[in-house]
C-alpha cells in the first residue's frame, strides 16, 4: 500500500496545500455560520419582539371585548403574510389569563379553550416553566429539543394581563441562510484551490527536483565512487544546496579513503611476496648450507659414501619444499564418495586419544561426487588436523558436510584460543603457521587446493564460537 | 333586548338626522344600508350595480357597508340610511319602521335555508347535538339563519349556547363562520344557505372543507327594505327597479354575480314564522 510518507515531495506540496487551504475553508465557513446564526437569532427575535409587540398592542380590544374571531383574523394576518419572508412566524397563540388557548393560527393542533397543559409538547413545557400571567415583558426562550424559538409576549392593558401572546419561529428557519453560506465557502475553496493547486505543484517540483538529484547522486555510491563529472547537484545555500556541497565533499572523502586503500593493498602484497620470499630462501637455505658444508668436507677428505647420501637428503629436502610450494596435483584419483570419511575417521583416530577431543561428524554425501577425493582429503584433513590441535582438551570437533544441489560445503569447528585478528588477516601464508613442528605450509596448501577446485575457504574466529572454517567446493550434479 | 337598543339607537339618530328626511324624496341621493353577511369583499362589483341602479331609478344611489345588522338598523332608525339589505330577522324586530321592498329569489324561490356545517374532518357529527362542548361559530347576532335559528334549536332542547358548547362566538359575516370552520378554529357554524352555496361556487376551497351536517326548513330570504317613512311613489319606483332587474342583459348579469335568479315585491307573511320563533326564543 502506498503510504503518504512515502510520496514524492512533488505530490505531498501540492496535497499540503490543498489540506491547508481546506482546513483555512472550513474554519472560516464555521465561523461564518457561527456569526451568521447569533445575527439570526438577535434578528429573529427583534423582529419577533416588534411583531410580537404590534400584535399584542392590537389583540387588547378583541380581548376585551372577548371577540375571538376578531382575535384570530389579527394573529392570523402575520401567519399569511409571512408564508414568503424567511423570517416568517411559523405560528402565533393566544394565551387568555386563565392559560387556556384562546385563538391560535393552528386552531386544529391548539383548539380553542384547551389548556396548555393538555395540548402537550413545547407548548406545555412553555407553560410550566414560564409563569405567563406574571409576565411583564417579552421574553425569548429557546428550549433545547423543541423544534421552534419561541417569544412570549404578554397582553398587558393598564397594567393587567389580559392573556399572553406566543410566537413560534421554527430552528429550520435558518437552514437556507446557512446552506448558502457553506455553498458559498465551498465555490471560493474550490475556486482558491484551483488558483493554488497549479502554483503548489509548480513549487512542489522546484522543491523536489534538487532532492531527487540529491538522492540519485546517493544511490550512484555503490561498488565505486561516482566521479563529480557524472552528477549534476543543485547549488544554493539553502538546506538543500548546503546538503548537496557536503555530498560532494564526503564524495570527494570517499575517493580519496579508497585510493588509500589500493596504496595499502598493495604494499601488503609487497609485504606478502618479501615474507614468502623470505622464507622459501630460510627453507632452502637450510639444506643448501648443509650441502655446501659436506662438498667442502668431501673435498678434504674425499669420502664419497657419506657425502651423496647428505647431498641426496638436501636435494629431497628442497624438492620437498619445493613441491609444498606447488601443490601440484597431478594424482589420478577416484570420485569423492563416502568411502573417503571413512578413511579420515581412521587416520584422526590415533590425534583424538591424547587430547581427549571428540570427533563429530554430521550430514553428509548424498552420493557420489565429481571431485578429486586425494584433494579434498587433503583439504579435510589439514583442517581437522589444525583443529583438533587447536581444540582444548576434552572439547568437540564438529566437521559438517553440506551437499547442495550444485555445491557442497564443509564447516570444521573447534573450541579453544580464538585466532587473533591480525593473524587471520596471513593466515593462508606460507611458512606463517606457527604450530609446533609444522612448516608453516598446511593452510597455505589447503588454500591452493580450494583454489585449483574453484572454491573458496573463510575463516571466523572468536572466543564465543571458537574457530570455523568453512570450505565451499562447487560439486556439479552427478547420478546419485 | 336587543329590540331596546335599536329603538335607542333610533331615538339618539334620529334627532340630529332629521333633516336628511327630505334629502332622499328629493330624488338626489339614495342610500343602500350593506352589512358583511353579503357581498362585502366585491367592491367593483358594488360599483356597477351602484352605477345599474342610479341609471333604472335616475337618483344618486350610494352603498353604505357597515360591519353588523345593528349598525344599518340604527342608521335606517336615524334616517340617514333609506334602505336596506337586512336579514329577516332584525326585519321583523324593526317591522314598523321599516317597508318590504323586494324579496330575492334564490333557485327560483324567495326562500332560504339555515345551514348547520361542521369540520369536514369531523365525521361523526350529523347534527347540533353532536357539537356539544364543541367550539361553535355564529354569524351577526342579528341574523336569522347565522344565529337565530341555531339558537331555536337550542331552544327546544331547554339549553342556550353558553351551556350547550364549550365556547361560541360570532365572525359578524356568513364568509367568515364558513372560513372559521374550515380553519378548524370552530368545530362548526350556521350560516345562510344562499351564502355557503355560492361560496361554493366561487371559492371551493373553503367550502370543501366544511360538511352541511343540517338544513332547516324554508325561510323569507334576507329582503331589501325602505324606511316605513319613505316618500311612497319613490318606493314604488324602487321596488319596480328590482323587480325588473332580471328583464334587461346588465341587470340579469348582476343578478348571476349575486347567484340569484331576480327580485319578487314580496309579503309580509313571509316572514311570520321568523317574527314567531323570535317571541319563543326570546321569551326565555
Amino acid at each position: 500500500m502506498l503510504r503518504f510518507r512515502d510520496l514524492s515531495f512533488r505530490y505531498k506540496i501540492p496535497l499540503r496545500a490543498t489540506l491547508l487551504v481546506l482546513v483555512t475553508a472550513v474554519t472560516l465557513t464555521a465561523a461564518n455560520v457561527v456569526r451568521e446564526y447569533e445575527q439570526l437569532r438577535t434578528d429573529l427575535f427583534a423582529n419577533a419582539e416588534s411583531l410580537g409587540s404590534v400584535v399584542a398592542m392590537t389583540l387588547i380590544t378583541p380581548l376585551l371585548h372577548d371577540d375571538l374571531w376578531r382575535a384570530y383574523e389579527i394573529v392570523s394576518v402575520p401567519v399569511r403574510q409571512g408564508q414568503d419572508s424567511t423570517l416568517g412566524a411559523e405560528w402565533l397563540l393566544v394565551v387568555d389569563a386563565q392559560g387556556r388557548v384562546y385563538a391560535s393560527t393552528r386552531p386544529r393542533e391548539q383548539p380553542v379553550g384547551v389548556t396548555l397543559a393538555e395540548l402537550g409538547g413545547s407548548v406545555a413545557r412553555l407553560a410550566a416553566e414560564y409563569d405567563l400571567a406574571a409576565l411583564r415583558g417579552s421574553r425569548a426562550v429557546e428550549l433545547e429539543e423543541a423544534s421552534d424559538f419561541h417569544l412570549l409576549m404578554p397582553i398587558l392593558f393598564d397594567g393587567v394581563n389580559l392573556g399572553t401572546l406566543i410566537l413560534a419561529y421554527p430552528k429550520s428557519i435558518f437552514e437556507p441562510r446557512f446552506r448558502s453560506i457553506v455553498e458559498r465557502g465551498a465555490l471560493v475553496t474550490l475556486l482558491v484551490l484551483a488558483l493554488l493547486l497549479p502554483i503548489s505543484w509548480y513549487w512542489g517540483r522546484r522543491m523536489a527536483d534538487p532532492l531527487v538529484q540529491l538522492a540519485d547522486c546517493m544511490s550512484r555510491v555503490g561498488e565505486r565512487i561516482p566521479v563529480e563529472s557524472e552528477y549534476r547537484l543543485y547549488e544554493s545555500r539553502d538546506e538543500v544546496g548546503l546538503a548537496g556541497t557536503q555530498l560532494k565533499l564526503m564524495l570527494a572523502a570517499l575517493r580519496e579513503k579508497e585510493a588509500l586503500e589500493q596504496q595499502i593493498i598493495a604494499s601488503e602484497r609487497l609485504a606478502a611476496i618479501g615474507r614468502i620470499t623470505a622464507g622459501i630462501a630460510h627453507e632452502i637455505n637450510n639444506p643448501l648450507g648443509g650441502m655446501l658444508n659436506a662438498i667442502s668436507t668431501y673435498k678434504r677428505h674425499g669420502q664419497a659414501e657419506r657425502t651423496l647420501p647428505l647431498l641426496e637428503r638436501g636435494l629431497l629436502q628442497i624438492k620437498e619444499t619445493v613441491a609444498a610450494l606447488l601443490v601440484e596435483a597431478r594424482l589420478q584419483s577416484h570420485p569423492l564418495n563416502a568411502q573417503d570419511f571413512d578413511d579420515l575417521r581412521t587416520l584422526l583416530q590415533p590425534h583424538l586419544a591424547p587430547k581427549r577431543v571428540q570427533l563429530v561428524w554430521q550430514g553428509g554425501l548424498l552420493g557420489t561426487v565429481a571431485l578429486p577425493s586425494t584433494q579434498v582429503r587433503q583439504i579435510l584433513l589439514n583442517l581437522l588436523l589444525n583443529a583438533v590441535q587447536a581444540a582444548e582438551p576434552g572439547s568437540e570437533v564438529v566437521c559438517s558436510i553440506e551437499h547442495g544441489r550444485e555445491s557442497i560445503e564443509f564447516r570444521v569447528a573447534n573450541r579453544g584460543q580464538p585466532i587473533p585478528v591480525e593473524r587471520l588477516n596471513h593466515l593462508f601464508e606460507p611458512f606463517v603457521g606457527t604450530s609446533d613442528g609444522g612448516n608453516g605450509l598446511g593452510l597455505w596448501v589447503t588454500y591452493q587446493l580450494v583454489q585449483q577446485l574453484g572454491g573458496r575457504i573463510d575463516v571466523s574466529s572468536n572466543a564465543a564460537d571458537g574457530t570455523v572454517v568453512a570450505v565451499s567446493l562447487p560439486a556439479p550434479e552427478t547420478d546419485r | 333586548m336587543q329590540r331596546r337598543e335599536f329603538l335607542f339607537g333610533m331615538a339618539a339618530l334620529a334627532l340630529p338626522q332629521a333633516g336628511r328626511a327630505e334629502v332622499a324624496p328629493s330624488g338626489v341621493e339614495l342610500r343602500i344600508g350593506l352589512t358583511p353577511v353579503f357581498l362585502d369583499d366585491q367592491a367593483a362589483f358594488l360599483n356597477r350595480w351602484r352605477d345599474y341602479l342610479s341609471a333604472r331609478s335616475g337618483l344618486t344611489v350610494a352603498f353604505v357597508q357597515r360591519s353588523s345588522y345593528r349598525e344599518i338598523v340604527e342608521q335606517i332608525l336615524g334616517k340617514t340610511l333609506d334602505m336596506a339589505w337586512l336579514c329577516g330577522y332584525p326585519y321583523v324586530m324593526a317591522q314598523e319602521h321599516l317597508r318590504l321592498l323586494a324579496v330575492p329569489l334564490h333557485l327560483g324561490r324567495p326562500e332560504y335555508h339555515s345551514y348547520l356545517i361542521a369540520r369536514h374532518d369531523m365525521a361523526q357529527v350529523e347534527g347540533i347535538d353532536d357539537l356539544a362542548g364543541r367550539v361553535f361559530a355564529f354569524s351577526d347576532p342579528n341574523s336569522f339563519s347565522g344565529s337565530l335559528y341555531p339558537r331555536f334549536l337550542l331552544h327546544e332542547r331547554g339549553q342556550s349556547a353558553a351551556q350547550h358548547f364549550r365556547r361560541s362566538f360570532y365572525t359578524w359575516s356568513h364568509r367568515k363562520v364558513v372560513e372559521a370552520v374550515a380553519a378548524g378554529l370552530a368545530d362548526g357554524g350556521a350560516v345562510a344557505g344562499y351564502v355557503w352555496e355560492t361560496l361554493a361556487r366561487l371559492h371551493p376551497e373553503i367550502t370543501t372543507a366544511t360538511r352541511v351536517v343540517g338544513r332547516s326548513p324554508s325561510y323569507g330570504f334576507p329582503p331589501f327594505v325602505v324606511r316605513a317613512d319613505l316618500r311612497p311613489s319613490l318606493a314604488a319606483t324602487l321596488q319596480r327597479v328590482f323587480v325588473d332587474m332580471r328583464d334587461d342583459a346588465e341587470g340579469a348579469r348582476l343578478l348571476q354575480t349575486l347567484n340569484l335568479d331576480g327580485f319578487v315585491p314580496g309579503d309580509t307573511a313571509m316572514y311570520r314564522s321568523i317574527r314567531e320563533m323570535v317571541r319563543l326564543v326570546e321569551q326565555r
